[in-house]
């Protein structure tokens, strides 16, 4: 299935770097929550930030997203620096996300919120959408075959006119998922995507993200059950307190000594 | 018959409830002529131009509508563009600008100035709004509360330009460049050039096409890209960004296209009245607007029209007409001794004309109490109310987020 095809602007040719994260730090006021990071995510692979509660994942999703822009040092996507970019010319660039605690719009349908997700990849002016131009119609209804398609895609269609609020935790989730694949990204990130699940839950998410990686869409991916994080990532970083303290495939980082260290403290 | 309304949009949630209401309000714009004149033996004249006088209301909330019940915005201030509007037909459609320092009078057609009007209010929206949409909630509407007090203000203060307190009148007659006479004008059917619109009856017309329009291409607004835009914005600020919307800019269409629809009923109202003059735009109008898409069901196009009929028929005729009623009633009860003043006693038609704002404000209380949800609610609205306020997710989300 081509649902989740990539951005209309294509990537330079034989890239192999995606997102470079090169010695980025964020203060706020006199706390540092990621300090002096820097890593590269591959084109085509599923990377994972892992750390205990508070080590600054998020707020590193939030810089390479453009909510809180970086203190110091720089955000390479696509061998284009965004640092500082706004929320919205990252989602144009490429860079698609999901909420730690699902942000879905809630009033709207779940059709709607896969719609929305199309908003900058749409072209209507304001003058088409007024008068309901040809253009507009037919833009419209491509908009609404593609948010089926989508939603088909992590199998929620049957709930694509209840509101999103009304949807099972799971579903919400998935839908999350659909809506940030709407945008047409090259790099999706998200964050805590398994949080809650059940172990059968979890198995399906992981079969959910290998289909997205087919699609051709690199996964960067926050998540805290090692099972997920060690069955479907090839690189790994670990943050803690804001510092990365190991970068590597999944069997470096489960022998690593300073993550053990991180997260199950000094002395085990 | 309100049961069956309800009825259509309840069982099936993809059904636009719609279309049923509009074309109550259809039957019901053409037969109220029939019905004034007839019901008044022909004098039906004062009925007719109340309602093209609502007219101008509908417009203004459905703008704000946009503003508020689509996109979230909450403005205090919109009687300002409403003054704009007027203020550039008195310019532009007068003898006026002879006594300014311009000493050249202006007379633009009727059309032209409403459409300059539209986007000059416009302008003025998006020149407050660029800076101030930045801003959140409490916030912008107290930065719009400001400067929907200091508009007036600046008409009434720079008399050189607008004559200060009294205003500019002798506008120019709206003349339109054709129109079908026929059987309701008492002509013949034929098509005049030059039609200069004095009848009340005339600008009734002239006011429900323009109405009509407004309500497609609004309709057609919010379910478009925009629309969808808007809603996400008013839903979740951060989300939307994240996917993409540039919200400030949306926020500022929002209030522009508002601000447009304000600024086009005050050339109208400028054109109707004749006369302009600040005290005319002053804060209790912009609360009157609120009250009416508040009231009617904020987000739902007929519910806000239904609104603002309902509150302006209660402001402009239920209220004046309280105190004569009074008297009336007084003396039909045999306490005919209360309607003459006495001593400390105003008499009861000067007393009920007194307290008339109390029983507007009851009138309030009591249907916010009875259907909070307004009385046609868009169904968003309706679930917020039943199901609990969705928590107002902003900044500090995201801040709580980094911290975990």
């Amino acid at each position: 299935m081509t649902v989740a095809t990539t951005a209309p602007r294509a990537a330079p040719a034989g890239q192999d770097l995606i997102l470079k994260i090169d010695h980025v730090t964020k203060r706020f006021g006199g706390l540092v929550a990621v300090d002096d990071v820097s890593f590269d995510v591959k084109r085509g692979e599923v990377f994972a930030l892992i750390g205990p509660n508070g080590a600054g994942k998020t707020t590193l999703f939030n810089s390479i997203t453009g909510m809180f822009p970086p203190s110091d040092g720089r955000i390479i996507f696509e061998g284009t620096e965004i640092t500082g970019a706004k929320p919205h010319q990252a989602a144009e660039f490429g860079i698609a996300r999901t909420f730690q605690n699902i942000r879905l719009f809630e009033y709207m349908s779940a059709l709607d919120n896969v719609r929305l997700g199309q908003h900058c990849r749409s072209r209507s002016r304001l003058w088409d959408s007024l008068f309901k131009t040809p253009f507009e119609r037919h833009e419209e209804r491509a908009i609404t075959d593609r948010a089926m398609e989508l939603l088909t895609f992590v199998g929620i269609e049957k709930r694509s006119e209840d509101y999103a609020r009304n949807l099972a935790y799971g579903q919400q989730r998935r839908l999350e998922i659909a809506r940030a694949l709407a945008t047409r990204p090259r790099l999706l990130l998200l964050d805590e995507p398994a949080a809650g699940f059940t172990p059968q839950e979890k198995v399906e998410l992981m079969r959910l993200v290998d289909r997205i990686l087919a699609e051709g869409i690199t996964v960067f991916l926050i998540e805290h059950d090692m099972k997920v994080v060690m069955g479907i990532s090839r690189n790994i970083a670990v943050l803690d307190h804001g510092e990365l303290i190991a970068l590597g495939p999944p069997e470096v980082i489960r022998n690593d000594q300073r993550v053990i260290e991180a997260y199950l403290g000094k002395g085990a | 018959m309100l049961r069956s309304i309800r009825k259509v949009w309840e069982t099936d949630p993809r059904q636009d409830p719609n279309p049923l209401v509009y074309t109550i309000l259809t039957l019901g714009a053409i037969l109220y002529p029939i019905w004034a004149q007839v019901s008044t033996g022909g004098q039906g004249d004062f009925l007719i131009s109340v309602l093209a006088d609502a007219g101008v209301y509908i417009l203004l909330a459905i703008g704000l509508n946009v503003v508020i019940g689509f996109a979230g915005l909450l403005d205090l201030g919109y009687a300002a563009f409403f003054a704009i509007g007027a203020y550039t037909y008195a310019f532009l459609a007068s003898e006026h600008l002879i006594v300014t320092p311009l000493q050249t009078a202006i007379h633009l057609p009727f059309w032209v100035v409403l459409l300059v009007g539209m986007f000059v209010a416009a302008g003025f929206g998006l020149l407050l709004g660029a800076p101030t949409l930045r801003l959140r909630g409490d916030y912008l509407a107290i930065v719009t509360l400001g400067f929907g007090e200091i508009v007036p203000r600046v008409f009434k203060n720079v008399s050189v330009w607008t004559s200060g307190v009294n205003g500019i009148s002798a506008l120019d007659k709206p003349v339109l460049p054709v129109w079908l006479n026929g059987p309701w004008s008492g002509d013949r059917l034929q098509l005049v050039q030059n039609f200069k619109i004095i009848s009340p009856m005339a600008f009734y017309v002239v006011m429900v096409i323009l109405l009509g329009i407004c309500v497609v291409l609004v309709n057609n607004l919010r379910r478009s890209r925009v629309g969808r835009a808007w809603m996400a914005v008013r839903e979740d600020e951060v989300a939307a960004a994240a996917m993409g919307v540039n919200t400030v800019r949306m926020k500022l269409l929002a209030f522009a296209i508002g601000a447009a629809f304000s600024g086009f009923a005050g050339a109208f109202y400028g054109a109707k009245l004749s006369l302009v003059s600040p005290e005319n735009f002053g804060f209790s109008v912009s609360i009157t607007i609120l009250v009416m898409i508040v009231l009617g069901g904020m987000g739902n196009i007929p519910g806000v029209i239904i609104g603002s009929l309902l509150i302006y028929s209660v402001i402009f005729l239920f209220l004046p007409a309280l105190p004569p009623l009074a008297e009336e009633w007084a003396t039909n009860l045999g306490l005919g001794s209360l309607v003459p003043p006495s001593g400390e006693w105003p008499g009861i038609g000067q007393e009920i004309q007194n307290l008339k704002f109390l029983f507007f404000g009851l009138i309030l209380v009591l249907t916010m109490l009875l259907r909070p949800q307004g009385l046609i609610p868009s169904r968003v609205r309706k679930q917020e109310l039943t199901q609990g306020v969705h928590e107002d997710q902003t900044i500090e989300d995201v801040n709580a987020e980094t911290t975990a």
